[in-house]
């Protein structure tokens, strides 16, 4: 089948293809999902950098 | 090739790359930014810049090679790619990484797994055996990308060495995660196109993809000739089962890279350079395809290289390559292709390995510099970022050493790009994937579990290295010299490290951890916070 010479070479590109079907379906599925309560996150976050002071090189200054 | 063309892509190549170093440079701030871009990059340039870093030219040069020897049964390393490296790693350890790395403020990952287990020694063990056995991973990979551009641009390897190393050094040690995730992204997309017109072409020059895989089926008592007596059969069928080829080709390369993905340090660290799990999810439709479009493409065109070389010069691609296989996609690219398209394909390359190094500086010095010096010995500097970068320089240094050396210590062409990265991808297996699962799934799992299965796994994996596995232990020559013969047991030579040394650290794992008392529940419920939804 399509000049494999047996169905366990067959198989290993059958489930290539598959597999990297499964990603975009999966990904376009839960596009959106898990819905998260991102507040406490970027409220945590945004202590921790308070207590990272910035570089005194490099930096966006 | 028209050389000026050759310079002219190439100059252009490193002008963008230059730019978006500079970007990452300039929006550093402070160390969330240096090793974690700042947890707000995008999802796209997250997945290209984790296929970016998951391929480099060993997964192009040297496991192209390598089909070309093997045949195309090794395509199931392209499904493990995929299924185990993108959708098993994004869904099932992604989301619970990002989740707990941020409950627990971590930025690399010795540092999520000592503070999940409550335990600085892992974390200072971790981030020490990542950054001694890493260079050997980096080192192969530079390998695989200055012999192709010493190779092309006819200059000395140690000169094309030193260019190489310093470019890419320049944008990891100034830009930080967000100069390496940056570049990644646009080497990526690069990476893309190049196989994109890899495959079809290849395709048009052997008429057509039925026709071409029905050649190469042809050519199986060739094959059989040359390597029948190994179990090879043909390159479009497995080798005969148990046979050496087939150990080879199942054990060293499927297992030894397909499942040793998960644990890699480099990779699982950028779960935690998103804001959110649904980013992640939207990561897996990019790194699929991503993946898919490059080991797959490397390993067909390198197995269907054998059909082109056969009806031009008469000879398998072995012996086309005079029998190195790191020749072998170098050579096929420059005589199959349209001249171009070398050029084209040899930014493509550089991209691969550039991508895949930026990645390997950078966890090496956070792992040297933020696990080892400052957690594990208390190293105290004005900003973090400082250590980091002078323990990146270390880490450069000792990769650019071995990619000097190594070449002259395995002189006569075995793949040594592809037996760097798989040693490399079999010890984090066997020492961190067994706590690294217990970290995000089992709040049972203990500390003393975790440091137990991690000694295991690094213990088993160095003795079969140096005293059992062949492919190591007879040129490294110690247990020649300590027990006067080659192999402890030779019945076992082909087996690689992973296949013995990540169940014994699993098992381990499982028994201490039943036998001793779980990690404080304060530390349990602080890791595990909203797990669930994440």
């Amino acid at each position: 089948m399509f000049g494999f010479g047996d169905a366990w070479v067959f198989l290993a590109y059958a489930l290539t293809l598959g597999s990297a079907a499964l990603c975009v379906a999966y990904g376009i599925v839960n596009w959106n999902k898990p819905r998260e309560d991102q507040s406490e996150e970027l409220k945590e976050e945004a202590e921790w950098e308070t207590r990272d002071p910035d570089l005194n090189e490099g930096g966006s200054r | 090739m028209n050389l000026i063309f050759l310079v002219l892509v190439v100059v252009a190549y490193l002008v963008v790359t230059g730019i978006l170093g500079y970007l990452g440079f300039r929006s550093t701030k402070n160390s969330t930014d240096y090793l974690l871009a700042g947890r707000r990059i995008h999802p796209m340039v997250m997945a290209l810049s984790y296929g970016a870093t998951f391929i480099s030219t060993s997964a192009i040069i040297g496991f192209g090679g390598a089909a070309a020897v093997y045949g195309m049964g090794i395509v199931w390393l392209t499904f493990l790619n995929i299924m185990v490296g993108i959708f098993i790693a994004f869904v099932f350890f992604g989301r619970r990484t990002r989740k707990m790395g941020h409950n627990l403020d971590a930025h690399t990952f010795p540092e999520l797994l000592g503070k999940r287990y409550g335990s600085r020694f892992l974390q200072t063990a971790g981030g020490a055996l990542i950054f001694c056995a890493m260079p050997l991973y980096a080192g192969s990979v530079i390998i695989g990308g200055v012999q192709f551009v010493s190779q092309t641009l006819k200059v000395q390897y140690e000169v094309a060495l030193l260019f190489f190393v310093a470019v890419v050094a320049l944008y990891v040690v100034m830009g930080g995660m967000k100069g390496v995730m940056y570049t990644d992204a646009f080497q990526g997309a690069l990476m893309f196109a190049g196989m994109a017109f890899l495959l079809c072409y290849t395709y048009y020059v052997l008429g057509g993809v039925g026709k071409a895989h029905q050649a190469l089926t042809d050519l199986a008592p060739m094959a059989r000739e040359a390597f029948g007596k190994a179990g090879h059969t043909g390159w479009t069928s497995m080798p005969v089962a148990f046979s050496p080829y087939w150990w080879q080709l199942v054990t060293t390369i499927v297992l030894g890279v397909g499942i040793g993905v998960l644990a890699q340090p480099q990779l699982t660290v950028r779960f935690m350079t998103v804001k959110s799990g649904h980013e992640l999810n939207r990561a897996v439709v990019v790194g699929g395809i991503f993946i898919a479009m490059m080991t797959g493409v490397a390993f067909t065109v390198g197995a269907l290289s054998n059909v082109y070389f056969v009806n031009t010069v008469g000879k398998i691609a072995l012996l086309a390559g005079d029998k190195k296989t790191d020749n072998i996609m170098p050579l096929f690219i420059d005589r199959a292709m349209p001249p171009w398209f070398v050029a084209f394909f040899f930014v493509t390359l550089l991209a691969a390995a550039m991508s895949t190094l930026s990645s390997q500086f950078h966890a090496m010095g956070t792992a040297f510099g933020r696990d080892f010096l400052e957690r594990g010995l208390n190293v105290r500097a004005k900003n973090s970022v400082a250590i980091n970068r002078i323990a990146m320089g270390a880490g450069i240094i000792l990769s650019t050493l071995i990619a000097y050396a190594l070449p002259r210590f395995y002189a006569g062409g075995t793949a040594i790009i592809a037996t760097g990265t798989a040693i490399f991808f079999g010890l984090c297996a066997a020492a961190f994937l067994p706590l690294y699962v217990g970290a995000l799934y089992f709040r049972r799992a203990s500390r003393e579990a975790a440091i137990a299965c991690f000694s295991a796994g690094v213990f088993v994996s160095l003795f079969w290295l140096f005293f059992v596995h062949a492919k190591e232990a007879v040129p490294l020559g110690l247990c020649k010299s300590l027990f006067g013969r080659p192999s402890l047991f030779p019945a076992l030579a082909n087996v690689d490290p992973i296949v013995v040394a990540l169940p014994i650290s699993t098992v381990v794992f499982i028994v201490v951890s039943l036998c001793t008392r779980p990690v404080p529940a304060e530390v349990a419920d602080k890791a595990f916070r909203g797990v669930k939804t994440a």
